[in-house]
């Protein structure tokens, strides 16, 4: 290793835990034995444990500095702007924080009996109400635990229920800008996806989407607004195609954020949707999760629904396991409830008009980050978008030879994360940039000023836009060597190469 | 910034919209409440619920979600904004935080199972279970999979969901034999019956008796099939030998409770390691360590081909936010214990559960269901039959005695599951214990 120990200043190098501490050493707060000893090896025989699992021997105070050395090199919505298109990541107000951690919701066992849960059943109740009140669905299943486990679930919704009317059929339709998780939930359902272009103006058309149907359709997969930002215009006639053709309409929520109080998916004839409670409803992202995914669904899937569902009977409140129709569970218990009391806390903070706002103020963050950096970097299409812009690198590639992973690193050396990029596919050199509405005016300006001056550095001195990050600590990790002998663990120092 | 943009008015922004797809009105939603408005109307909620975690109950519940202590550091580290509020680590030289921490995880899991890759985390243990069939698949090409009755009910509901949209999948369930292990003669005849992709085993089991996973390995080994052990109390592998020194091939976990409150069973994460030779059949993230352009250590996401935003519908799963904080929560809580407190953990576990069992055993009107050994749970027969009546009675006095099988299965309805761990005390053990000997005595 040619890193020292500590870095000039406070930001510490941090070998990993298992290179810290002593033998024997521990932070564990653990109680005497105050029952009747037995040794369990005695007891477990051949089952028993031949040698401890390699944890770290640290104290409590080594693991603390541990932690909070690595914290220290994360960039994060709570340090600055953090603007990956069709991520959303806005600010988490901590009231959340405080509310998931109430004892009486926090402690609460899922087999507890229902008089137990009446609180937590009602706010469950509250929730899926509210997520349907703003998507215009008749109700909507809390389960999933992510965008992609909620879109797994919403097409076995489908799948359930075109079984049911004699056939499931076999492909599902999905635009060229759609996320990754789309066709990898489709495959993993058994359905085949069929791929559609979308239009010169950015949008799906009805002819191209004509092209593809038939009665082998399940359904269409459409996210509205779509990742290039633009709105979905056509999507009722689209949807009313798909219908007469037999199929369902799935709509990807990630982007409700462009939308809430202005469109409800259910109206323009989507069938199924999933939220993205960790963008839309500003659950903390965590470096990766927890999520949650929950699906909102019009009245005739409402059957097929995972089972538990709650219901409410009076002011009683009564998890329903007996529904013949259900899909059945898509995971343990009931879903990942701490992050649903922070979505609930966060819908119940905003109101339907605080909601609206943030999607106005989306919207026109957005717009503003658009308007100033469209000579520099062209938006993939001359027409109006809504929470975000793709912008395209192609242009500064051909004149300066930096391409967009260039001037990604080159913004963290101003203090920003970069925007999500080269994708979607169809855009060449792509820069997706999504503020969100929680980012002041002031903030903004600085964000379009770094990507301007980057724009201009890269015709001026090039290699330093190369070469860059420059200032974050680490400079441009090397994936290849990563890629081509994986270290996946952790092994003592003696037996690395 | 209007002015900026070139347009009048916020609504301009949204001329895109056709006027027919606009909403009929604003959005029926309570009105917006304060901070301290909404502190009041959570507390309410919570005050409508009881909870262990206020003291006003004595829980003896678990079954795939046992409340551990969880160290007081620990949820000062996790509410660190850099890892509360950072994104996936898409960017590894501004998210090397997150990435190390999460190779430290990889590393914790592997330890744990006795095996070589581990990858990010699943959603939980039950959807990680169901992962692995799906990877047992792609691996063997074949749609059978053989499973224990031993195996969680939920997990198991949980795998036939997400099976369910592959027309050929058959999962062949196999019963637990008459000392609460799974049948192995079952289990060989059902694997020499038809070509199987894996055969699936959770120890401790849903009864909390802990099988002799060797032999069973050795089955599916034979049968050309891969084995998948289930563990949903991680602090069981504390004292027992991990899936890996018993030859198997894959393993998957469930860390609530150990890793975070149980919090009406999520978030928790879900643990999934492997064999190295499989590594690029798993599903979800894998961080590496790599170097950087100065040959500084640092780490990052690595193999990615195998993901759903490289290979779309080729991938090797759908996921893609995973349970990055609670994996977080592991590590800390893994760290904090260490090697040696760890071991400690589950001796006061296992002690403890002895105690509580050997004295509901000896209590009139209870027997246990089987007395293979057990780790920190264990199953009561109930006399009178009906396992869940007794928890309504109890939970009256503020005793929730165990989780009452009948929810799982009508024809478990006389079997109590009762969880003892480090945070009961003797006395908390022996209320238990006289309240139950007086509904025995009753009966």
């Amino acid at each position: 290793m040619t890193q020292s120990c500590v870095t000039p200043g406070l930001l510490h190098y941090e070998p990993p835990i298992f290179e810290i501490g002593a033998p024997g050493r521990n932070g564990a707060s653990l109680p005497a034995l105050d029952v009747p000893d037995v040794d369990p090896a005695t007891s477990l025989g051949n089952l028993a444990r031949k040698s401890p699992p390699g944890f770290p021997e640290a104290s409590e105070v080594e693991v603390m500095r541990h932690f909070v050395r690595l914290s220290q090199w994360n960039h994060a919505i709570d340090l600055g702007m953090y603007p990956l298109g069709s991520c959303t990541m806005k600010y988490n107000p901590k009231v959340n924080e405080a509310t998931a951690r109430l004892p009486g919701l926090a402690g609460l066992h899922p087999y507890q009996p229902e008089s137990h849960l009446q609180g937590a059943l009602r706010l469950l109740w509250e929730l899926d109400q509210a997520l349907s009140e703003i998507s215009g669905f008749a109700r909507t299943t809390l389960q999933p635990a992510a965008g992609a486990h909620g879109e797994l679930t919403g097409l076995m919704l489908i799948r359930a229920y075109l079984t049911t009317a004699g056939n499931p059929r076999s492909k599902v339709i999905i635009p060229d800008t759609a996320h990754g998780t789309n066709p990898a939930s489709v495959a993993l359902n058994g359905y085949k996806p069929v791929l559609v272009k979308t239009g010169a103006d950015g949008v799906l058309l009805p002819a191209d989407v004509e092209a593809v149907l038939d009665e082998d359709v399940a359904a269409i997969m459409v996210t509205n607004p779509n990742t290039l930002g633009i709105y979905e215009t056509h999507l009722p006639k689209i949807a009313e195609m798909v219908h007469d053709a037999g199929g369902l309409v799935y709509m990807d929520g990630a982007n409700l954020n462009a939308i809430m109080g202005k469109v409800k998916p259910g109206d323009l004839g989507v069938d199924v949707m999933h939220f993205n409670l960790h963008k839309t409803f500003s659950t903390p992202h965590g470096g990766g999760g927890p999520g949650a995914g929950p699906v909102g669904v019009v009245e005739r899937l409402v059957p097929y629904l995972p089972r538990p569902t709650v219901e409410k009977h009076g002011d009683q409140f009564t998890l329903d396991l007996d529904r013949p129709e259900s899909i059945g569970r898509v995971r343990s218990f009931y879903g990942n409830f701490g992050v649903l009391v922070r979505a609930f806390t966060y819908i119940r903070e905003l109101g339907g008009e605080g909601l609206t706002q943030a999607t106005e103020m989306a919207v026109l963050n957005a717009n503003y980050i658009r308007a100033r950096l469209k000579e520099a970097f062209p938006p993939s299409h001359d027409v109006d978008t809504l929470h975000e812009t793709v912008f395209s690198g192609k242009l500064l590639k051909k004149e300066t030879g930096v391409i967009t992973m260039d001037v990604a690193k080159r913004l963290m050396d101003h203090g920003f994360h970069p925007p999500t990029v080269y994708f979607p596919l169809i855009v060449p050199e792509a820069l997706m940039i999504e503020p969100t509405e929680t980012e002041p005016p002031e903030e903004l300006d600085r964000f379009c000023d770094a990507m301007l001056h980057i724009h201009a550095e890269a015709h001026d001195s090039p290699e330093t836009v190369h070469a860059a990050p420059l200032q974050v600590g680490l400079r441009r990790l090397d994936e290849t060597r990563a890629a081509r002998k994986p270290r996946l663990r952790w092994t003592p120092p003696e037996e690395t190469e | 910034m209007l002015e900026v943009i070139g347009v009048d008015s916020v609504s301009d922004l949204f001329r895109s919209i056709p006027a027919d797809s606009r909403a009929k009105g604003p959005l029926d939603l309570p009105p917006p409440l304060s901070e301290h408005e909404l502190l009041g109307l959570l507390q309410s909620l919570a005050d409508a619920n009881r909870s262990a975690a206020t003291g006003e109950l004595l829980s003896f519940l678990g079954a795939g979600a046992t409340a551990h202590g969880i160290p007081q550091a620990l949820d000062d580290i996790i509410r660190r904004t850099e890892f509360l509020t950072a994104y996936t680590p898409y960017q590894a030289e501004i998210s090397q935080g997150t990435l190390q921490a999460v190779f430290e995880f990889q590393t914790l899991v592997c330890e744990l199972f006795g095996l070589e890759v581990a990858n990010a985390s699943m959603y939980d243990g039950a959807t990680a279970t169901a992962e692995a069939l799906l990877m047992t698949r792609r691996i063997k090409r074949r749609d059978r999979f053989v499973v224990s009755e031993g195996l969680h009910p939920e997990y198991m509901e949980t795998c036939e969901t997400i099976l369910s949209g592959l027309s050929e999948a058959e999962l062949v369930r196999i019963p637990l034999g008459a000392d609460g292990r799974t049948d192995a003669s079952a289990m060989k005849a059902a694997l020499a019956e038809a070509p199987s992709a894996c055969l699936v085993v959770q120890s401790p089991n849903i009864f909390g008796v802990v099988e002799d996973l060797a032999p069973l390995a050795n089955l599916a080994h034979e049968a050309d099939a891969l084995a998948i052990a289930v563990v949903t109390e991680m602090v069981s592998l504390s004292l027992l030998e991990p899936p890996g020194a018993c030859d198997f091939d894959i393993a998957v976990g469930e860390g609530v409770g150990y890793a975070v409150p149980v919090s009406l069973g999520g978030p928790g994460v879900g643990l999934f390691a492997t064999r190295d030779k499989f590594k690029r059949q798993m599903p979800g993230r894998l961080i590496g360590e790599t170097l950087d352009a100065n040959g500084v250590r640092g780490y990052v996401m690595t193999l990615a081909t195998r993901e759903q935003h490289i290979r779309r519908e080729k991938a090797t799963s759908n996921i893609c936010t995973n349970q990055g904080l609670i994996a977080l929560c592991f590590t800390i809580a893994s760290s904090l214990l260490g090697r040696s407190g760890f071991t400690q953990l589950g001796h006061l576990n296992f002690a403890k559960a002895q105690y509580a069992r050997e004295a509901i055993a000896a209590l009139d009107g209870f027997e246990l269901r089987y007395v293979a050994p057990a780790f920190n749970e264990f199953a009561v027969r109930v006399s009178g039959g009906d396992a869940t009546a007794l928890v309504n009675d109890l939970a009256a006095d503020g005793i929730l005695p165990g989780v009452a099988m009948g929810r799982f299965d009508p024809a478990w309805k006389d079997t109590l599951l009762v969880t003892v761990t480090e945070l009961h005390r003797r006395e908390d053990i022996d209320r238990l214990v006289t309240a139950l000997a007086k509904k025995g005595a009753s009966s």
